[in-house]
């Protein structure tokens, strides 16, 4: 029941997904301004979604539907509810541990596997309701190398075989659904989660909690349909709900393009991409299966606005120039109900910093030790997990080759390199469109003829064909990047014709046998039209199609894909602002403005708690977590050096907790 | 290295470093404060509650806090600038006979300085607090003049006009040397140069007794400190500020106090029965278990408010409680405005202005009397327990 109406929900779906799949995208608004509050991160760390459940107010996204429940949208300030009988208290527990695992991504899994496989006494505890943290929501197989990382496998494939991995360890206990909240002077850290309020008191703590997406700041930023990547990830593969029906994306690094390519594979219209650099930050590999695809990806050009009444109803976007400042004349708006942000990661690391404050040993690794793919996380967990096991007097070697391979994981992209035009003469060869070096090497693993190598570096190379191809098919199924398509010269039953088998990924939906469809190369260029001769799921791979195409014979080494998608062009027009404009909310909860905070700035302030005292930016639910960053450059902006600005003042909790877990009253509310 | 000459200078912009610089422009003088900190108020100032009352058993205290809630309530209408100023008085449930005995008693001493504070019954109490546990009550005092303000916005307000009337503000410069001759305060040292002034005004609160001993002389204040913390903000649904004097059940507790600030937010305190000494201020794992229970006992309804912030603040603490204000013999030109005793906060605009005529005027605004009893001379260890804290 949401304010009255009875809606449908699914067992074990949290309260924003259930509202979400019933077209509910406004779950209150804010008591400063009445504007309307969406969701935002979806990970328990704003309070953008609050709701009213049975008049209490709890975060929609961290609570879980249960039938009959009474929910309703927190319009202002939420009232207590007078519920005043005396409930029964029972004390907090305190928990001991040899090794507390903050965070059960790749990372801290890994971490606590070693320690774990070691009968080291460990707790590893995470927020969500599963471990294996952002695997969880890659639904694409993982770059990297097969041997060490689980290269060619989908991200949440990987996160279920190290979860079976780690409950047969006896010493290392698991607490999901538990949210550490605070670290105190003591040496305690507190949790709180579906066992209520309790205390962890660790000899040696790893915080492995990952990354939180940066957020970007222009007029509209706050409308619901404007959040993360990574929110958007969660309604899409943990909820399995179609948040949006077109879509714009801003960022193009590794996850706003994977994003991109997710909302596709679920049917949603992308309609563009922008990237403020002149090239994108991710793999070409991913960018280049979005523009196959038709969507458009606009370099040196990102969000100026966007627009809506109560929900996100267009964005403008514009070119920029060198130094990032939009340009006049150059404005394009697009209709879209829902804009991506995903312009970058920063490590959550306040939880080390705080321990290693009050004395703690503490340790970090994976994303909140230094933003990198999660393959690197995977090696960096077990190198600490190792150090720690070292750390606590246990006699164990770690591998001389494993810090070198994690580093070659953290690798950025090499360089683009031309591609040169294959040729075989066999009954088969595959055609490799690998032009840039990444980590990355299950296409040599794969080859059952032993013919694809990497010469020089083992896995930043790009691979090569050599020798002979037995046409298994195997190279183009274990390609992460859908780069590798395997030509049949003259195999056609037309004169002149060659088949081509291409890797498909998409719902099939319309595609058959006999069918004329129009084919693109590897950028996404027109190449010309094929016949589909036959379609066929890739072994191993229940996600992937092998699609042959009958093409001119001519063509066959340049068609890398079937073309999707027609792009669109946005309405020209608008004005430009060269920097972020007055009105931009830069503190959410708080709905604080730039122009506020900037007044601040020209009045002399350069102490952010002071800015949290006059407009209270950063005093809301999140702590400043969000709004830091981009006061931070409003600052730069105004000229000044960030040496001279003094930085908000942290303290516990990370996100807020009712009262009564912290006095053990049973089942929250106690009636 | 700077040789600038102020008429005075005031060491620390806290919640009584500030309101005495206000004060002393407001006389005309031109002053300089110095603070270690980033900026003003940043450090016990950003740690009160915020709640300002008059009604104290301490004369001192009480004709002190009556000017400071004449400075917090028309400050507003004088400078235009909100401070958050709530007229919800203060609370005193009372649910022993013991307690009633003890407040009781206070009621004529605290009348007899004109204060509005009275006895009143269970349901007005109940009327005042809705949903306070009515088990036992047996009503308790309340003092409609008394009220609350935002520690942050009182300090940041006291700073803005402060410097409107000339007043320079260093932060980020700690003090480290008094500048002394021939039993004369010259200045003060900093890591960075040299200010000089006749006047020099200890204002330290926790590091009060650093400064003292830059001059040669102990003053008995040490820092204990107290934890709060604060909810999300819910409709407000109690005006006064509440003080609950039963020792708690924990055995770790004596009173805790709390109230409902101008965004609605619920703001919370106890008094550890063993002070925590030291000046640290980072947040124990024990707070929020404890003072969780003695709030929901009090108010079951509480037991649904998201507690958004803990900290932890100090008080500068005297041998007998009480706060000192006065000039130091040995050194003449310098003056004390330290251990505040956790109170520096609702004192502050009253020790601000009396301390401002005293440099000035070389008396004190208030009854010179009462004034006496607070001076840096007293017997520090005669028998004065405060019957109300």
């Amino acid at each position: 029941m949401f304010n009255g109406q009875e809606m449908k929900a699914l067992e074990g779906e949290v309260i924003t997904s259930a509202l979400y799949a019933n077209g509910i995208r406004v779950f209150g608004h804010h008591p400063r301004d009445g504007a309307p509050q969406g969701i935002f991160c979806v990970n328990g760390q704003c309070s953008q979604c609050m709701v009213l459940v049975e008049g209490i107010s709890v975060k929609g996204c961290m609570i879980e539907v249960r039938e009959g429940m009474k929910v309703a949208s927190c319009e202002g300030v939420p009232e207590l509810p007078g519920r005043d009988g005396l409930p029964a208290f029972s004390g907090i527990k305190t928990i001991s541990t040899e090794v507390l695992v903050v965070g059960g991504g790749p990372a801290g899994i890994n971490a606590a596997i070693e320690l774990g496989t070691l009968g080291i006494e460990t707790l590893l505890v995470d927020d969500k309701s599963e471990l294996g943290g952002k695997l969880t929501l890659q639904t694409h197989p993982f770059f990297g190398s097969r041997e060490d990382c689980y290269a060619g496998i989908r991200g949440i494939d990987i996160a279920h075989i190290l979860t079976a991995e780690l409950s047969k360890l006896d010493s290392v206990k698991v607490r999901t659904g538990t949210t550490v909240v605070g670290a105190f002077h003591d040496g305690k850290v507190g949790m709180y989660g579906g066992d209520g309020y309790f205390l962890v008191e660790p000899r040696v703590v790893l915080v492995a909690c990952g990354a939180r997406e940066k957020g970007l700041a222009f007029p509209g930023c706050d409308l619901p349909g404007v959040y993360g990547a990574g929110a958007f990830q969660t309604l899409l593969n943990r909820d399995m709900i179609i948040p949006t029906e077109r879509l714009f994306i801003v960022g193009g690094g590794n996850v706003g393009l994977i994003t991109g390519y997710h909302a596709i594979q679920a049917g949603i219209k992308v309609v563009g991409l922008v990237e403020a650099l002149p090239r994108c930050g991710g793999y070409k590999v991913h960018a280049d299966k979005l523009t196959r695809l038709g969507v458009p990806i606009y370099t040196s050009r990102t969000v100026i606005s966007a627009e809506g009444d109560e929900k996100l109803e267009s964005i403008t976007t514009a070119a920029v120039d060198e130094s990032f400042r939009p340009v006049e004349g150059t404005a394009r708006t697009y209709d879209v109900d829902t804009l991506l942000v995903a312009v970058g990661l920063s490590p959550i690391d306040e939880l080390y910093y705080k321990l290693a404050e009050f004395g703690l040993e503490c340790w970090t690794c994976g994303d909140s030790a230094e933003i990198a793919e999660a393959s690197a996380a995977i090696f960096g967990g077990k190198i600490t997990g190792r150090k720690i096991a070292r750390a606590l007097g246990r006699d164990v070697e770690i591998p001389g080759d494993w810090e070198s391979k994690q580093e070659v994981l953290r690798s950025k992209p090499g360089a683009v390199v031309d591609w040169e035009v294959p040729s075989g003469d066999g009954k088969a060869f595959p055609v490799i469109r690998c032009v840039e070096e990444i980590p990355c090497n299950p296409c040599v693993d794969s080859c059952s003829m032993c013919s694809i190598v990497i010469p020089g570096d083992p896995i930043m190379g790009l691979p090569e064909f050599t020798g002979e191809c037995s046409g298994c098919l195997k190279c183009v199924v274990a390609c992460p990047a859908l780069a590798i398509t395997l030509v049949r010269p003259d195999a056609g039953e037309k004169e002149g014709t060659s088949i081509v088998v291409v890797p498909y990924e998409l719902e099939p939906g319309g595609l058959e046998a006999g069918m004329e469809v129009r084919t693109v190369d590897f950028d996404g260029n027109p190449v010309g039209t094929g016949t589909v001769v036959k379609m066929r799921k890739a072994p191993g791979d229940d996600k992937r199609l092998l699609v042959s195409i009958e093409v001119p014979s001519q063509q066959a080494v340049d068609v890398a894909a079937l073309l999707e998608l027609e792009a669109e062009e946005g309405e020209m027009g608008g004005g430009i602002a060269d920097s972020i404009s007055d009105d931009t909310i830069i503190c959410r909860c708080e709905r604080i403005t730039a122009g506020e905070i900037r007044g601040e700035i020209r009045a002399g302030v350069l102490d952010m708690n002071i800015l949290k005292a006059t407009v209270r930016s950063g005093m809301g639910a999140c702590g400043g977590k969000t709004c830091t960053e981009l006061i931070l450059r409003l600052y730069r902006e105004e000229g000044i050096d960030l040496d001279d600005v003094t930085l908000p003042t942290e303290r516990p909790f990370v996100a807020e907790v009712p009262l009564s877990a912290f006095a053990g009253i049973k089942g929250g509310d106690g009636k | 290295m700077s040789l600038a000459k102020y008429d005075a200078i005031v060491i620390g912009a806290g919640s009584v470093g500030c309101p005495i610089a206000y004060f002393l422009t407001l006389e005309g003088l031109k002053v300089l404060v110095l603070d270690g900190e980033h900026s003003v108020g940043q450090g016990q100032n950003k740690a009160a509650i915020g709640g300002v009352r008059a009604t104290h058993s301490d004369p001192a205290k009480i004709t002190i806090c009556i000017e400071s809630l004449e400075i917090f309530s028309t400050w507003k209408e004088k400078h235009g600038t909100d401070i958050g100023w709530i007229n919800g008085g203060y609370c005193f449930p009372i649910y022993r006979e013991i307690d009633e005995e003890k407040l009781k008693v206070l009621l004529p001493v605290q009348k007899s300085f004109g204060l509005n504070i009275d006895w009143v019954g269970p349901e007005k109490i109940i009327q005042l607090v809705p949903g306070i546990n009515p088990v036992g009550l047996r009503g308790g005092t309340y003092s409609p003049h008394d009220g609350q303000i935002s520690p942050l916005k009182a300090a940041a307000a006291f700073w803005k006009e402060s410097r409107d009337r000339g007043a320079e503000f260093l932060f980020g410069e700690p003090v480290t040397g008094l500048l002394r001759s021939g039993g004369r305060i010259e200045g003060v040292e900093t890591g960075r140069g040299k200010y000089y002034a006749d006047v020099v005004v200890n204002a330290a609160g926790g590091h009060a007794g650093e400064v003292g001993r830059m001059a040669g002389i102990e003053i008995p204040v040490v820092p204990d400190s107290h934890e709060g913390g604060i909810s999300a903000p819910m409709k407000r649904f109690f005006d006064p500020l509440i003080v609950d004097i039963r020792p708690g059940p924990e055995g770790r507790t004596a009173n805790f106090y709390f109230g409902q600030n101008d965004r609605g937010q619920v703001i919370f305190c106890y008094t550890p029965i063993a002070p925590i000494v030291g000046t640290n201020r980072s947040v124990t794992s024990e707070f929020m278990p404890v003072i969780s229970r003695r709030l929901i006992e009090l108010i079951p309804r509480l037991r649904n408010m998201l507690i958004r912030r803990v900290w932890r603040g100090l008080y500068p603490m005297t041998p007998d409680g009480i706060i000192i204000l006065d000039g130091v013999r040995e050194v003449k030109g310098l003056f004390l405005a330290v251990g505040m005793c956790g109170q520096g906060f609702m004192l502050g605009p009253g020790v601000g202005l009396n301390m401002a005529k005293l440099i000035v005027h070389g008396k004190p605004g208030i009854d010179p009397e009462v004034f006496s009893t607070i001076g840096f001379y007293r017997d520090f260890h005669a028998k004065r327990a405060e019957a109300l804290k």
